[in-house]
C-alpha cells in the first residue's frame, strides 16, 4: 500500500522532532518520493548512518509500503 | 539470519574489492536504481562483480539483514559496506567517490 508525504513527514518527525522536512511526489502516483531532512541529530554522522536512522523512524516500512524514497540528508549549516 | 546465508553474502563481499548488489545485471539492471549505480560505476571505469538478488530469495532479504539497509542497490568496497543508489550518486556527483577509490587502491579511468 502506497503511503502519503504527510504520513511519511510524521514518522520521521516522531524521531527527530527538530528536523527540517520537505517531501516531493516525482511522478504525482504516491509511491516515488524524495525527502529532503535537515536535523541536528546528523551532526558528525556518516551519510550510511544518517540515512540508517531515517529507515528506522520509518519503521520498517522502507523497501516495503514504501518502494521508492530518494534520500537527502543534512545538518543544519 | 541463518550462518548459511550470512557466509553466503560474506563469500560474494570477499569475491570483488567492488562488488555491488542489484535487481538484475549490469547489461540487463532490471531497476533504475540499480542502472544508475552500474552507470556511476561504468563511468568511473572500475573492476566490480555484481550479484543478481532477484535470483537468489535468501540473499536478497539476507543483504538487507546483512547491512541494516532496507534496499538494493547496495555496493560494498573492500568489505566495506558503501551505500545504496542515492549515496553513490551523491558522492559520484560531489566528487567523492573518486577520492573514496583513490584511497582504497582502487583504479578508475
Amino acid at each position: 500500500m502506497p503511503m502519503q508525504a504527510n504520513e511519511i513527514k510524521d514518522l520521521i518527525l516522531e524521531t527527530f522532532p527538530d528536523a527540517k522536512i520537505k517531501i516531493d511526489d516525482l511522478r504525482g502516483d504516491g509511491d516515488h518520493y524524495a525527502a529532503y531532512i535537515e536535523t541536528s541529530s546528523f551532526k558528525g554522522l556518516s551519510k550510511v548512518k544518517q540515512h540508517q536512522m531515517v529507515y528506522k523512524a520509518l519503521k520498517g516500512k522502507m523497501g516495503y509500503d514504501l518502494h521508492a524514497l530518494a534520500l537527502n540528508t543534512s545538518e543544519p549549516k | 539470519m541463518e550462518n548459511s546465508v550470512k557466509e553466503k553474502i560474506e563469500n560474494l563481499i570477499n569475491e570483488s574489492e567492488v562488488m555491488l548488489f542489484m535487481k538484475g545485471t549490469p547489461e540487463m539492471p532490471q531497476c533504475g536504481f540499480s542502472a544508475a549505480v552500474v552507470g556511476v560505476l561504468n563511468h568511473l571505469g572500475v573492476n566490480y562483480k555484481t550479484s543478481n538478488v532477484l535470483q537468489d530469495e535468501e540473499i536478497r532479504e539476507g543483504i538487507k539483514e546483512y547491512s541494516d539497509w532496507p534496499t538494493i542497490p547496495q555496493l560494498y568496497v573492500k568489505n566495506e559496506f558503501v551505500g545504496g543508489c542515492d549515496i553513490i550518486r551523491e558522492m559520484h556527483e560531489n566528487g567523492e567517490l573518486t577520492s573514496f577509490f583513490e584511497e582504497k587502491n582502487i583504479k578508475t579511468n
